[in-house]
Order: C-alpha cells, then sequence, then structure tokens
C-alpha cells in the first residue's frame, strides 16, 4: 500500500481509500483526557498522556497490517511499570559505523531487538511513515483547534 | 555502497541475500526528507542508517513537542468547541 508522506500535508488522512482507525482513536483519546477532571493533575502529566495516546494510535492503527512495531509498541504501552531491562555484558570485537548504526536503530524502532536485518530494514519503513503521519495529525489537529 | 558492512546476524541456513539488503536500503533511503535534495544518488548504507536514526529521532521529539502544544492548547480551550472546530475543518477538506 502506497502511502504518500509529506508532514506538511494538510489531510489527516494522506490515503483517501484507507480507513482512520488512527485519527478516531486519537481524536477519542484526546476527548477522554481533556473530560478527566481529576483536579490535581500536574500539566507535565496531561502532555504525557497526550504522547501516550498518539503512539497507541499509531500502533493501533497499524495493527491491520501485522506489523512487529506495532504489537511490540503496543506491548511497551501496556506495561504499567517500567520494567528493568537485563543487562547482559558481552566483549566483543570493535563494531563497524554500520554496525553501531545498526544497533542505533534497533533500540529505536519498538521491537527492533528481536528482528532479523530485512525484517528490521522493512519495519523501520513501516514505522517511518506512520510517524510522520501521526505528525501531521496532531499538526492538523493543533492548526483546526487554534483557528 | 557499503552495504557489505551491514552483516546479518543470521546463520548460514536463513541467508539473507545482499540483493535483499540493497533493495531494502534504498527503500528506506526513498523515505528520507534527504531523498528530496539528492535524488536518487546512491548513498552508502551507512549514511542511510544514520540518516534514518535522525529522522526517527526528529519524529519522536516532534511528537513531544505536539503533545506538550495540544496538551497546552486543550486546557484553554472547551473540547466541545475544539471538536466542533476540528469537525468543520474535516468537512471543508
Amino acid at each position: 500500500m502506497h502511502r504518500e508522506i509529506s508532514p506538511g500535508n494538510p489531510n489527516p488522512n494522506p490515503n483517501p481509500n484507507s480507513p482512520m482507525p488512527g485519527f478516531c482513536y486519537f481524536l477519542h483519546a484526546l476527548a477522554r483526557i481533556q473530560q478527566d477532571v481529576a483536579p490535581q493533575r500536574s500539566p507535565g502529566k496531561k502532555g504525557r498522556r497526550i504522547r501516550r495516546a498518539a503512539y497507541a494510535s499509531m500502533a493501533v492503527a497499524a495493527a491491520p497490517r501485522r506489523m512487529a512495531w506495532s504489537r511490540a509498541l503496543l506491548r511497551r504501552l501496556r506495561r504499567r511499570s517500567a520494567s528493568p531491562r537485563r543487562k547482559t555484558i558481552t566483549v566483543t570485537r570493535k563494531k563497524t559505523r554500520t554496525e553501531r548504526q545498526e544497533d542505533e536503530l534497533r533500540r529505536l524502532v519498538p521491537g527492533g531487538r528481536r528482528m532479523d536485518l530485512c525484517s528490521l530494514l522493512e519495519e523501520t519503513g513501516d514505522y517511518l511513515q506512520c510517524l510522520a503521519a501521526q505528525v501531521s495529525l496532531m499538526q492538523w489537529v493543533a492548526r483546526s483547534i487554534s483557528e | 555502497m557499503s552495504s557489505r558492512r551491514l552483516r546479518s546476524r543470521q546463520s548460514s541456513s536463513t541467508r539473507i541475500t545482499e540483493d535483499q539488503i540493497i533493495e531494502l536500503v534504498s527503500k528506506l533511503q526513498a523515505l528520507l526528507p534527504e531523498s528530496r535534495i539528492r535524488g536518487n544518488d546512491r548513498v552508502s548504507a551507512s549514511k542511510v542508517l544514520q540518516d534514518t536514526c535522525n529522522y526517527i529521532k526528529s519524529l519522536h521529539r516532534e511528537v513531544d513537542d505536539l503533545s506538550e502544544r495540544l496538551s497546552q492548547m486543550l486546557a484553554t480551550t472547551e473540547m466541545s468547541s475544539a471538536q466542533a472546530a476540528i469537525i468543520r475543518n474535516l468537512l471543508t477538506q
């Protein structure tokens, strides 16, 4: 499925043929966050909740395509507490620049650590497009509210 | 292209061909904002990975900033009028 990426795209749904599960999810989440009338919420908390809603809506939108990054992201979001990372110290030979870049990419893409290289590259492409689309969506929402 | 350096961590029983890697890296390159400037010039795999990491990090930062902005905007707006504005904008696409 070809998805057009253009961060400046005013249309929140770059592919008009696809349903907008992420868009609706995100708006519902915003409404829920806004209606939450717990008075002592610190301002930073609301921003963090919106951020979680953004990543959740991305993962939900990608779920029909069965992307591994989407499953990994949803798992991470559902974990209430941060589980401590198992740190295994392994001595390896000095890595090449490309190998270090690959390591960094595995850290940045949800679930990246478990993937073989081909999958990592494919998943990265999809993750990039979804991230860019989510950013477009949030910019569009911000513009709509401020007008 | 230094794709030869992108060593697969697979055992030889599940070999990923170098051509597959080259193709995937070039698909990734096409998604990067730099590709609008560079066009289809061949770029090293290492550079593509670096640019990809930087792009992901900048998108993560944008999500953070926009979340913060939206939380501030919603603090000063009634949700009902925000929803009305959103729907109005959507219907006039």
